[in-house]
């Protein structure tokens, strides 16, 4: 399969730079997934799983929390607000997670901000219930 | 002549100051290593969102439709300069570049007729500014007392530049901060803030006549991506600059340390060859007293 170039980066580390087949991304209008030759796209991310296919290893998945993907012709990049791999995700660092989104609610100003607060807290809910048990 | 017990006491004096100023390498030096690990950590993320930033405005081109943040307003008369420094001194030129390095820039826009405005992350900027351009001091943020700094206080520091902006009171933001080379180099540096600063050279992603598509639209990203590169690069300076600090102290330290070692050597020199002459006299006294007997 073709390869193309991957990078995840976030603003504490860098998670992730590599030649990979596939990736499927939490897109904020749903999850797409990117081969090698995907059309040029920029969106902003939902909290959810990225899913790394590369060849000679395991499929990866890590866990984003907002943030933003851009699609060009070089690869992919993901600029994650919170980005941790899922091995490492356990029920006590996603009710961290749950609170924090919790205390962006309380934060927002105006219903636009608020309603996707709401958005983010309610997926990240979701996952503490499909991701645990 | 400083007598025998003069000379004890600076020895035992200049000892101890020795004493403090390794102990103050060493914290350094460990304080340094977690530090230097975060800047680096921290560079990849600011580098992608500048190479992102890149190519959104070789694509959006110049159109005029690019939002204020990206596209500056119009006008660059106003200037606001962020002054990161380090809230403690002892770490030898480290502050002094930083502030040299601000005032020639103030100097460059006054020249031009430009308003200045400052910005101080830091209070050994502060103090040093305060004295030739204290008016224009607008702000100061300290970490002082912040055991670990992290990404909340770049987002303070991005909400008070984001207030001055949105007001209208300034056009353009500038950051500077000692970029850590290695541990003995800290370069002080100027980035732009805004409008984002594009380095030069950028290599943008080449779409072969394409455009990007958005999600959810373009105008909702950009609102969203270029404060968050403010943020972003804000967050980078500071732990650039928290790096360069330790990375500075603990070369001063170093040299103090060093210092200090010679300055005791020359004092035990002159101490044990003045003992000496002391014991000489001495005999000479006795044996010329015994002579004369």
């Amino acid at each position: 399969m073709a390869k193309f170039h991957f990078d995840l980066v976030s603003p504490e580390r860098l998670l992730m730079s590599a030649e990979v087949t596939q990736v499927d991304v939490p897109g904020i209008e749903g999850d797409f997934g990117v081969l090698a030759g995907h059309a040029p796209l920029i969106t902003s991310l939902r909290p959810g799983v990225v899913a790394i296919k590369a060849q000679g290893r395991d499929d990866e998945r890590i866990f984003v929390r907002g943030g933003f993907a851009e699609v060009n012709l070089d690869g992919l990049t993901i600029l994650a607000e919170e980005a941790m791999p899922l091995a490492e995700l356990d029920a006590a660092a996603l009710d961290a997670q749950v609170k924090d989104a919790e205390e962006d609610l309380g934060d927002a100003k105006d219903d636009a901000a608020r309603q996707k607060a709401q958005e983010s807290l309610d997926r990240l809910r979701e996952l503490r219930v499909a991701l645990v048990h | 002549m400083p007598s025998l017990k003069d000379l004890r006491n600076r020895i035992a004096s200049v000892k101890s100051t020795r004493k403090i100023t390794r102990a103050m390498q060493l914290v350094a030096a460990s304080k340094l290593k977690r530090a230097q690990e975060a800047a680096e950590a921290a560079r990849p993320y600011a580098e992608k969102m500048q190479a992102v930033l890149a190519n959104v405005a070789a694509s959006m081109g110049n159109n005029g439709g690019a939002p204020k943040l990206l596209a500056g307003t119009g006008s660059d008369e106003r200037h606001l300069l962020v002054v990161m420094t380090a809230d403690r001194g002892l770490c030898g030129g480290f502050n002094t570049n930083i502030v040299k390095l601000v005032r020639q820039r103030i100097e460059a826009l006054t020249r031009d007729g430009k308003t200045v405005k400052i910005l101080c992350v830091g209070r050994k900027g502060r103090d040093q500014l305060k004295r030739f351009y204290g008016a224009l001091i607008v702000d100061t943020v300290e970490f002082t007392g912040i055991r670990r700094v992290g990404f909340a206080q770049a987002v303070d520091v991005a909400k008070r530049v984001f207030e001055l902006f949105d007001r209208g009171d300034v056009d353009v933001a500038t950051m500077f901060f000692g970029r850590f080379k290695s541990v003995i180099s800290q370069v002080p540096t100027a980035q732009r803030l805004i409008p984002a600063e594009i380095p030069a050279g950028a290599k943008t992603a080449d779409l072969k006549g394409g455009a990007y598509e958005y999600e959810p639209d373009e105008a909702v990203i950009l609102a969203d991506l270029l404060p968050r590169n403010v943020t972003v690069q804000i967050f980078r300076g500071i732990l650039e600059s928290q790096a360069s600090f330790f990375g500075a102290q603990m070369a001063a330290m170093d040299s103090a340390t060093r210092n200090a070692g010679e300055v005791i050597d020359e004092l035990s020199l002159r101490y044990n060859r003045s003992r000496q002459a002391q014991i000489t006299k001495e005999l000479i006294e006795i044996i010329s007293g015994a002579e004369a007997l």
